[in-house]
């Protein structure tokens, strides 16, 4: 657990992406088995066990240290793991605590002498002046026959015991380990315990990190990762070349998908052949797998996954009881109201939701275009090229014939000025009243295979032209990892008409890109020659009618927001230009975001009529 | 009838004052007659009248203020008593930073002892902490809460060492006070083996300079030239706080920010400062060397200043010994004595 918790705490601190990697490679090549295994589903998700609820672990710090005390630090902590990790009285494997065993000291006391007596070595550094020092309280009895040390629990010993252990025994086994961890082996057990365990690590990159042991890519692990379980003993037998690839026992396994390039300019598409392309539209929501097959039993298993591979069956059983076929299908999850395809936004109402109610399958019913196939009847598609793929898509989807799933349409063109026409105005080309959920179109190679991954040339996406504002520079925080000293996160704002009628800029996102390295700079030297006021690692800039810097933000759309002042929220807003011209006073209204997001919601009301509509 | 504690010390804008011996402790303003624990600039400002301080602190304040920084002055030496005014005073070794001390103040067969800032953990730049038993003993808090216990001194700087090893291709910039915390680590590096120059921030060389001649050996600590920050691959380069994150940083070979402080011991805390590498090196107690040392000196009644002083009260309540904040402004606030980077980044930086 120690180990394990050390890691942790290393790629906390670490911002690089490599650095973490090489951290992970180091931990999983040097720890046995099924200690890793375990470390590596903590990582990804894959612990399932009863949670150690908050008020427990209070209750158990409560018993050895002064609830004020405990309090005064929680408060100045914040974070509840990381104050018990930290005040934890850890007594038996210090000498001289003949004090803390007197059963009055449970209080602050306690932790004054139990911890003090942990740092034997300042006590007894030859500098420090003897017999002033206090010392002689510990030399009490250390460890011997009669005080074994605490047996520290490996992290397969607590996954176990966690998965095991009646409710009511949890409480001393957390306190047993609590005793004999150290602070930060505290630290990650009370995370992991408590369902937190948020490292700075994607499931993702301890993926590719236990792929890299045996020279495999990450999408090799997730080929066969949903078979497993852990401490996946096998998979690390195979990519170690001590067996053979795990078979996987998954019925309906999740595949990697096959990922596109932007198209960044016209330019781009001129040294691309049109004929040897078919075109999509581009859909507005989140890209999902349809996977059916039989288990052993030969019962049908249907599932439904997220493009990281996560198991979302649950929350779409209406897209799940859809999966009456044996195979698997790529896909976007779109939410359909009279055949016509919802904006993103309400999309998301359907996404944010915890429970999965009556009222919100009949309010937000869950589609899915479909735009590929991994196989069917047990046959591996993915070599096959696009054009035959898509026939056999066509096939099933026609087979199935459910009203929750159809096919996505190809967009004819002859010539790249006739697909930009379409890109530019997909009501017209064919997406009618949809248009609003198009955000692009997709060009696939009709002579390309399905490759896990984001190989360069067969597919590729052409964004329609974001939207823009000219908005005002308000704050500036600095940047993380290599960016830490420069301010490179910039709140920005819109006018609109203030309480007392005189116009004022309200924040409306934040954007930390888009920008050069060389732009960077002088956006830094910007921010920091116009600092107003400090708070903290955040600095206000000198904004107004006369004096602030003008950013033009692109971004894909906006959104309702509780959070901001202004009631909007973009999404992926970015830094296009910097409008070193551009007097403030000219940006842009806040009304212009609320004619964008108007336009994003006009839908067809859960439940209304569609006459008013039409 | 036995003179009271408040008759001995009171509490005045200017900080603590000694009506008998007509002197201030530590005074936050110019006065006419200063006694001063340490050199730390929150505690021992510039433009008093007259100084009393020992040879250390008096050395230092030249240093910082040029050697006019008061009218006049006077050496305390540590263990003598003094008699000022109608009190006996004797100063006794702190721990804290070179030449840092405890005053005892007594009349009367009753003493109080101010602390200033101390710490109990060995450190290789200064005299160890003296337990003088006492009546009334006046304690900071600065790391006040029981979250806060600090690891031994090697484990930190050997942890700086093994990330010098891991990544030998880039420069280490280690955040420290420029008074007593840079020298102490250049110290502790020296301890476990470090023989390689330590780079210096321009602010760090006077003072480290002075430490060098009260004797204390650092090795070579050559001032970083601008023009040279590209090449210092591998090397370790002592800064004040303030400068992890300054452009000047920027100019070294992909570097790896460490901070100093007893700070570091929470997460938090350094994830603000965009720390990659927290070394839990401190200067002032712990929770559990505050609690001791107010046991050591028997005092029946402890005051506390400044820091965390709800949780320090509150803990003597439990012990039977009778507390009170104090509530001094002006101390922990300048960005050399440890302040809470949460609640001061701002003054950090500006006094860069």
């Amino acid at each position: 657990m120690n180990r394990f918790a050390h890691l942790l705490d290393r790629l906390a601190y670490e911002p690089g992406r490599n650095a973490k990697l090489r951290l992970l490679q180091d931990f999983f090549a040097s720890t046995p088995d099924p200690e890793r295994g375990f470390a590596l589903a903590a990582m990804t998700g894959g612990l399932t066990f009863r949670e150690a609820k908050a008020g427990m672990i209070r209750g158990l710090v409560e018993e050895r240290i002064d609830p004020v005390l405990f309090r005064l630090s929680h408060n100045y902590v914040g974070d509840l793991a990381e104050t018990v990790a930290l005040i934890w009285p850890t007594p038996t494997v210090i000498p001289g605590r003949r004090e803390a065993a007197k059963p009055e000291s449970t209080t602050g006391g306690n932790v004054s002498h139990s911890s003090v007596a942990s740092r034997v070595d300042s006590g007894f550094s030859p500098l420090a002046s003897p017999g002033m020092t206090g010392e002689g309280s510990r030399s009490g009895a250390g460890i011997g026959h009669n005080n074994p040390p605490p047996h520290v629990p490996t992290l397969s010993e607590v996954v176990e015991t966690l998965a095991t252990t009646a409710k009511k025994d949890l409480p001393n086994h957390l306190a047993d380990w609590l005793d004999a961890l150290d602070e930060t082996g505290r630290w990650a057990l009370l995370k992991l315990v408590t369902g937190n365990l948020r490292v700075g690590v994607s499931a993702r990159l301890a993926k590719t990190a236990v792929g890299a042991l045996g020279g495999h890519e990450a999408d090799a692990i997730e080929e066969v990762w949903h078979g497993l379980e852990p401490p996946y003993a096998g998979l690390f037998a195979w990519v170690e070349g001590r067996a053979e690839q795990p078979e996987t026992l998954n019925p309906a396994p999740f595949r990697p998908p096959m990922l596109s390039h932007p198209i960044e300019e016209e330019a781009d598409l001129q040294k691309l052949d049109p004929q040897a392309f078919s075109a999509e539209w581009k859909w507005d929501g989140i890209r999902v797998q349809l996977a059916g097959g039989r288990d052993r039993e030969g019962d049908h298993v249907a599932k439904v996954y997220s493009r990281t591979g996560e198991d979302i069956t649950g929350a779409f059983p209406d897209l799940a009881e859809a999966v009456t076929f044996e195979g698997a299908i790529d896909g976007e999850l779109l939410i359909l109201r009279d055949a016509r395809v919802q904006s993103f936004n309400i999309l998301q109402q359907r996404l944010n939701r915890k429970a999965v109610t009556p009222k919100l399958l009949e309010e937000f019913p869950a589609h899915v275009r479909a735009y590929d196939i991994f196989g069917k009847d047990g046959e591996d598609l993915r070599s096959l090229p696009f054009a035959e793929r898509r026939q056999a898509l066509k096939k099933l989807i026609e087979q199935l014939d459910h009203a929750r799933i159809d096919l996505s349409p190809i967009v004819p063109f002859a010539t790249w000025d006739e697909l930009a026409a379409a890109r530019a105005d997909p009501a017209s080309a064919g997406a009618g009243a949809d248009a609003d959920a198009i955000e692009g179109v997709m060009l696939k190679r009709i002579d390309s295979a399905y490759q896990p991954g984001r190989p360069k040339g067969p597919w590729w996406k052409w964004k329609r032209e974001p939207f823009v504002v000219d908005a005002v520079m308000m704050y500036a925080q600095r940047g993380h990892g290599k960016r830490s000293s420069f301010y490179s996160d910039y709140t920005f704002g819109c006018w609109r008409e203030g309480p007392g009628g005189a116009d004022e800029l309200v924040p409306v996102g934040k954007a930390y890109h888009g920008f050069t390295d060389a732009e960077l700079q002088k956006l830094d030297r910007y921010v920091r020659n116009n600092t107003q006021k400090r708070f903290g690692p955040v600095r206000e800039v000198a904004h107004g009618r006369d004096a602030g810097l003008v950013l033009e933000i692109a971004f894909e759309g906006v959104q309702r927001s509780t959070r901001h002042k202004s009631g909007v929220a973009m999404r992926f807003p970015r830094v296009s230009r910097i409008r070193w011209d551009k007097p403030p006073a000219e940006a842009d209204r806040v009304e212009a975001l609320e004619r964008i997001l108007e336009r994003g919601e006009r839908g067809i009301a859960p439940g209304a009529t569609v006459e008013t509509e039409s | 009838m036995p003179i009271s504690a408040s008759e001995l010390l009171t509490l005045t804008r200017e900080g603590l004052y000694c009506p008998l011996g007509r002197f201030h402790v530590d005074p936050t303003w110019p006065v006419e007659r200063a006694l001063i624990t340490h050199g730390h600039a929150d505690h021992a400002r510039s433009g008093h009248g007259h100084v009393l301080a020992t040879p250390e602190t008096l050395r230092i304040m030249a240093v910082r203020y040029g050697a006019d920084f008061c009218r006049t002055r006077q050496e305390a030496r540590l263990g003598d008593e003094m008699r000022v005014g109608d009190v006996t005073l004797r100063f006794a070794p702190a721990g804290h930073v070179l030449g840092s001390a405890q005053v005892a103040i007594e009349k009367d067969g009753k003493r109080i002892v101010v602390s200033g800032d101390y710490k109990r953990a060995s450190d290789p730049t200064c005299l160890p902490f003296e337990v003088v038993p006492c009546d009334v003993f006046i304690t900071e808090a600065t790391f006040g809460l029981p979250v806060f216990t600090h690891p031994d001194t090697r484990g930190e700087v050997r942890k700086l060492i093994d990330s010098v090893k891991l990544f030998p291709e880039r420069a280490h910039i280690v955040g420290a006070y420029a008074l007593g915390k840079a020298q102490r680590v250049m110290a502790l590096l020296r301890e476990e083996g470090w023989d390689r120059p330590i780079h210096l921030h321009g602010a760090m060389e006077k003072l480290t300079e002075l430490y060098k001649q009260e004797g204390i050996a650092l090795g070579d600590t050559p001032k970083v030239a601008a023009a040279d920050r590209k090449d210092l691959h591998g090397a370790i380069v002592i800064c004040p706080p303030s400068s992890i994150q300054d452009v000047w940083s920027r100019k070294f070979p992909d570097p790896v920010t460490a901070f100093a402080s007893g700070w570091m011991r929470v997460r938090a805390r350094a994830r603000q400062k965009g720390v990659e590498l927290p070394l839990v090196i401190s200067d002032h107690s712990d929770w559990p060397d505050l609690c001791r040392t107010i046991r050591d000196t028997g005092a029946e009644e402890v005051w506390v200043t400044h820091g965390q002083e709800d949780a320090l009260v509150h803990w003597c309540g439990t012990q039977g010994i009778k507390a009170k904040p104090l509530h001094l402004l002006g101390y922990g606030d300048d960005g050399e004595a440890e302040p809470d980077p949460a609640q001061a980044a701002e003054t950090a930086e500006a006094s860069a």
